[in-house]
C-alpha cells in the first residue's frame, strides 16, 4: 500500500494532546506511522486545520425505517436528485438520503466511522445490506433491546447470566455492535395502545419497569464487558417537563463501574439528550433545563451523552419510539408510518418542519447548542443531530460554527420571529463559551471513539492507529468569519480513509474500504436460552431462525470483528 | 417586452424535461448561451438548441420578457416550471408539469395539457385554452403543499384529482372535472362551470369547491347549511352551502370548528325528492346488474 505524508498542517487531536501544532502526519498501510519513505506521497496541508476521521456516535441511515422514510416521502428528492460523476453513483435526498449519498456525504464531511442507531433485529439483514450500500464509512448498527420479550422475561426474574448470554446471541445473529435501548418498556406498552412515561410506569403484561430493564441491561453490558456502553434514548421523550424523567434515568446509572478491556469509561450513554431537557408543563411555558442536565452529566463521570441538535430544517423523524410518533403525528397533523416488530420493538414515522417561527422549534434549537456549551468535558458530549430527527447530519458544519462562534448563533437568536420569549426561555444568550478546534475534536473524534470502544483505532492519530486523516481548509491562526467554519467542515481538502484518499478538495475521489464493525462476545454455552430462543422463534416469529440470522458475504462482505472474551 | 420565439425542430424519442424555457431562465442571455441552456432525454443532458429554433431577443428581466413556444411539444415536459415573472406562451399542446411551482408571471396554453399542471403553484397566472389533465394545482407526490397561490383557469374539462392537498389560490374550470375534487383540500376556492362526477371535497378539510353542473354522486360527509349569495368568477349567484368534510379534523376559531365549503345549486322541494329517487332507482337497478347471478346458473 501506499505512503502519504501530510506535511505542516496545524494538527488537533485529542489522543496525542495535539493542540493546533504544526505537525507531519505519516500514513503507511493504511496505518498512522512516525515516518515514512522518500517515496511518500506528499500532500502540503500548510496554512489548513489537520484531524483524525471523525466518528458519529448516533445516526439512524439504514434499515427499515430509514427506507420506509425514503419511501413515503417522495418529496424529500424533488430537485435534489444529482447526477454521478467521475464513476461515483446518482445521489439524492436531504433528510433521508440514499445510501450512497449518506456515504458521500459523511466522508465529505471528514467522518470515517458511523453508527446506525436502532437496528430492529428481525430486520438486521435490511440494515446490513443498506450498510453495503453505502460506500467509504465504516459502519456498525446497534440492536434495540429495551423493549425485547426475552429480555423482559429475563430481567423480571432477575437473571443476569441469561440476559448477558441473549445479548451474546443476538449481537451475533444481527452482527450488532451494542446494547441499544429505546423507550424501555414504553414500546411494548404501545402494542397495547399505551406508555411508560416515567422509569416506575410498570409494562403490561410484563409487570416490569423502565427502571428494571435500564438497571439490568447496564448490569448485563458490564458484565460482558462490551466496547460501548448501554446506549439508551429514555422515556418520555419530546414533552414538556421531560427533563426529571432525563435525571431519573441518569440516576439509575448510579454505582455502576465500567467493566471492559478498550479503555472505556462510562456505563450509560444517553443519547440525544435535546429531546430530554424540557422544562415547563405544556406548549406555552416550554422551557429550557440544559443547565439542571448538564450539572448532572458534568459531575458524573461515568455517563456520555449526545445533543441530538436541531438545525431549524424540513425533516422526517424516524424512531422505535412508536408512542411518540404517534403523539407527533397528532401535533403536527402529517402524515404517519407505524409499524410493529412482532416481539423486539416498534417503529413510527412522522415529516417535521422545524420552523424559525414557531417559538418552541427555536427553544429547541437553543437547548442542543447550551448542552454543548455547558459541558465541562468535551470528551463526554458528542455532536449529532439524531440524523434525521433534529436535522440531517449535512447540517454539522452549520452546529459546528454556532457552537464556534458566539456572533453566528447570536445572529440566529435575535432574529428569531420571536427572538424575545425564546432568549427568556434558554440560557443560550448568556453564554459565551466559543469551542476551539481542539475541543470540536474531542466532541467528534476522540470522545465518541472512546466512548465506542474505539480509541485505539478511530478518532485520533497516534502511530498505530488506523489513519483516517482529514484537512480542512481553514487556518487556525489566521482570522475567519463563521461562514467559513461551516464552508471548511463542509467539504474537506482531503481526507484520508485507512489510508486510501477517498476525498480531495471536497469531491469524493474513490470508494474507499468500507468495512462492518460487529462485537462478537464469547460466553459459557447457554442451553437454557438456546432452548427459549428455539421455543420463541417456533411459537412467535413469523420466520424460522434460519431466515433470521445474518450470516455471509452477501450482507457483511468486509467485516471487523471485535472480539469480547466473557467465558467463566 | 422583448420576445424570444423557441420553435421545437425535431420530436424527442423520449420525453424532453425542458425547465431552461422560462423568462427566468432566458432573460439577459445571448441566443448562443440560450441556445446552450440544458435540457434532459432520459438520463442524457442534450442543449435547447438541439431541439429548439431560437429567434428574438430576451428582455434584461424576467418581467421583460415573453418566450413564445411552436410547435408541437406534446412530449415537453415542465414548460414554465417555477417561473416568477414575464410571459409564456405555448402555442400547441403540451405534456405534464406545465407552470408547476411557478411563482409569478401568465403562461397561457393554447391546446392541451398533460397531468399535474400548477402543482405547487405559488403564484401568477396559467390559462389552458384545451382541456388538463389529472391533478392540476395539486401537491407533488407525497407532499402537503398543494397549490399554495395565483389563479388557474382551464377552458376545457380537467381529469381527475384537481387540486389535490390544495391550500390557496383559485381554479376556474369551464368544463367537467373527473372524480376526486380538492382531496384533502385545507384551503383555496375551485370553481367548475360544468358537472362534476364523484368524491367531490373528500377529506377536505378547509377551502371552497363551487359546482355549478350536476353531480353524480355526492360525498356522504357533508351537510347543507343555509342559502347564500355568493360571487363566482365575477358573476353574482345564490347557490346552496354545504359543509365538511365531517369525517376530517377541523381546526375551531372562537369554539366553532371551521369546515371546508362546497357550493351546489340550489334544488326546489319536490325536484329533490324526485330527483332523489330517480337516484336511488338507478343506484338499485346498477347494483341489481353487479350482483346478478350469471344467465343460466342454478342458484336461485
Amino acid at each position: 500500500m501506499a505512503e502519504y505524508l501530510i506535511k505542516n498542517g496545524f494538527v488537533f487531536d485529542p489522543v496525542t494532546g495535539v493542540k493546533g501544532d504544526k505537525k507531519d502526519i505519516a500514513v503507511k498501510d493504511g496505518k498512522i506511522v512516525d515516518s515514512v519513505s522518500s517515496s511518500a506521497k506528499v500532500y502540503d496541508a500548510s496554512g489548513k486545520t489537520v484531524m483524525a476521521g471523525a466518528v458519529e456516535v448516533h445516526a439512524h441511515v439504514a434499515g427499515p425505517k430509514v427506507n420506509e422514510g425514503r419511501n413515503y416521502r417522495p418529496e424529500d428528492k424533488l430537485f435534489g436528485t444529482r447526477a454521478g460523476v467521475n464513476g461515483m453513483r446518482t445521489t439524492g435526498g436531504f433528510s433521508i438520503p440514499t445510501t450512497f449519498k449518506t456515504g458521500y456525504a459523511y466522508a465529505q464531511m471528514g467522518y470515517t466511522v458511523v453508527m446506525e442507531a436502532a437496528m430492529p433485529p428481525l430486520y438486521a439483514r435490511h440494515v446490513h445490506e443498506e450498510i453495503r450500500d453505502t460506500p467509504i464509512i465504516d459502519e456498525g448498527a446497534f440492536p434495540v433491546f429495551g423493549n425485547n420479550w426475552f429480555v423482559l422475561e429475563y430481567l423480571k426474574n432477575n437473571e443476569l447470566e441469561n440476559t448477558a448470554a441473549y445479548i451474546s446471541w443476538l449481537l451475533r445473529a444481527t452482527k450488532g455492535y451494542a446494547v441499544k435501548v429505546v423507550n424501555p418498556g414504553g414500546t411494548e406498552a404501545w402494542a397495547w395502545g399505551l406508555n411508560c412515561l416515567s422509569v416506575n410506569d410498570p409494562v403490561p403484561y410484563f409487570d416490569i419497569t423502565p427502571a428494571q430493564i435500564v438497571k439490568g441491561l447496564i448490569e448485563a453490558n458490564e458484565y460482558l464487558g462490551l466496547p460501548h456502553s448501554m446506549h439508551i434514548h429514555a422515556n418520555n421523550l419530546g414533552n414538556p417537563g421531560n427533563y426529571t424523567t432525563t435525571l431519573d434515568t441518569f440516576r439509575l446509572n448510579e454505582g455502576f463501574k465500567a467493566n471492559n478491556r478498550f479503555g472505556r469509561e462510562q456505563t450509560m450513554h444517553h443519547t440525544h439528550v435535546q429531546f430530554h431537557s424540557y422544562g415547563g408543563d405544556n406548549w406555552g411555558n416550554f422551557e429550557s433545563k440544559s443547565d439542571a442536565i448538564m450539572d448532572y452529566v458534568n459531575a458524573h463521570p461515568n455517563l456520555t451523552i449526545d445533543t441530538g441538535n436541531v438545525t431549524l430544517d424540513e425533516t422526517t423523524t424516524m424512531t422505535a419510539d412508536g408512542p411518540f410518533e404517534h403523539h407527533l403525528t397528532e401535533l403536527n397533523h402529517l402524515k404517519w408510518a407505524n409499524v410493529d416488530v412482532e416481539l423486539e420493538t416498534a417503529a413510527g414515522i412522522v415529516p417535521y418542519v422545524y420552523s424559525p417561527d414557531i417559538k418552541v422549534c427555536a427553544i429547541q434549537w437553543a437547548i442542543g447548542l447550551e448542552l454543548a456549551l455547558l459541558a465541562k468535558d468535551p470528551m463526554r458530549c458528542f455532536i449529532t443531530t439524531d440524523h434525521p430527527n433534529a436535522g440531517p447530519f449535512t447540517r454539522y458544519p452549520r452546529i459546528i460554527k454556532w457552537l464556534m462562534s458566539k456572533e453566528a448563533r447570536e445572529e440566529r437568536l435575535t432574529t428569531f420571529k420571536h427572538a424575545d420569549k425564546v432568549i427568556s426561555a434558554t440560557h443560550l444568550h448568556g453564554l459565551d463559551r466559543e469551542l476551539s478546534f481542539y475541543e470540536i475534536a474531542q466532541m467528534t473524534r476522540a470522545g465518541p471513539a472512546k466512548a465506542l470502544g474505539l480509541m485505539g483505532t478511530y478518532g485520533g492519530l497516534a502511530p498505530g492507529m488506523d489513519a483516517d486523516v482529514v484537512v480542512y481548509d481553514i487556518n487556525p491562526e489566521a482570522s475567519f468569519t463563521p461562514d467559513q467554519i461551516e464552508q471548511a467542515f463542509t467539504a474537506a481538502a482531503l481526507v484520508i480513509k485507512t489510508g486510501v484518499p477517498v476525498v480531495e478538495n471536497g469531491v469524493v475521489i474513490n470508494n474507499g474500504n468500507k468495512r462492518t464493525l460487529w462485537v462478537d462476545a464469547k460466553v459459557n454455552e447457554n442451553p437454557q436460552v438456546l432452548r427459549d430462543v428455539e421455543e420463541k422463534f417456533l411459537k412467535y416469529y413469523s420466520v424460522s431462525l434460519n431466515n433470521y440470522e445474518v450470516k455471509g458475504g452477501h450482507y457483511i462482505p468486509n467485516p471487523y470483528a471485535i472480539e469480547v472474551d466473557a467465558t467463566q | 417586452m422583448e420576445t424570444v420565439t423557441l420553435t421545437i425542430k425535431k420530436a424527442p424519442t423520449l420525453y424532453l424535461e425542458a425547465e431552461a424555457t422560462t423568462p427566468d431562465a432566458l432573460a439577459g442571455k445571448s441566443l448562443d448561451q440560450i441556445r446552450a441552456l440544458p435540457v434532459y432525454m432520459g438520463n442524457e443532458e442534450f442543449t435547447l438548441g438541439e431541439f429548439f429554433e431560437i429567434a428574438g431577443a430576451p428582455g434584461a428581466t424576467a418581467a421583460d420578457t415573453r418566450v413564445v413556444v411552436k410547435g408541437d411539444v406534446s412530449r415537453v415536459k415542465y414548460l414554465g416550471m417555477k417561473m416568477s415573472a414575464g410571459e409564456l406562451v405555448i402555442e400547441s399542446n403540451a405534456d405534464m408539469y406545465v407552470g408547476a411551482w411557478m411563482t409569478g408571471g401568465t403562461i397561457t396554453a393554447k391546446g392541451n395539457v398533460d397531468s399535474f399542471a400548477g402543482t405547487g403553484m405559488k403564484g401568477g397566472e396559467l390559462t389552458i385554452m384545451g382541456n388538463a389533465g389529472n391533478y392540476i394545482g395539486s401537491a407533488y407526490r407525497g407532499d402537503w403543499r398543494g397549490m399554495q397561490g395565483g389563479r388557474i383557469r382551464v377552458k376545457g374539462n380537467v381529469g381527475s384529482d384537481t387540486g389535490y392537498f390544495m391550500n390557496g389560490g383559485e381554479i376556474v374550470i369551464e368544463g367537467n372535472a373527473d372524480v376526486h375534487v380538492g382531496t384533502h383540500a385545507e384551503g383555496g376556492k375551485i370553481v367548475i362551470k360544468g358537472n362534476a362526477k364523484s368524491r367531490l371535497g373528500g377529506q377536505m378539510v378547509e377551502g371552497t369547491i363551487v359546482l355549478l353542473g350536476t353531480v353524480d354522486v355526492m360525498m356522504p360527509g357533508f351537510k347543507y347549511v343555509r342559502d347564500e349569495e355568493i360571487e363566482v368568477d365575477g358573476e353574482k349567484m345564490t347557490l346552496s352551502l354545504y359543509v365538511g368534510d365531517l369525517g376530517e379534523r377541523h381546526r375551531k376559531r372562537k369554539g366553532e370548528p371551521i369546515y371546508g365549503k362546497l357550493y351546489l345549486r340550489p334544488v326546489k322541494a319536490g325536484e329533490d325528492a324526485a330527483a332523489r329517487e330517480a337516484r336511488l332507482a338507478r343506484a338499485r337497478e346498477a347494483k341489481k346488474a353487479r350482483f346478478a347471478p350469471p344467465e343460466g346458473s342454478a342458484s336461485a
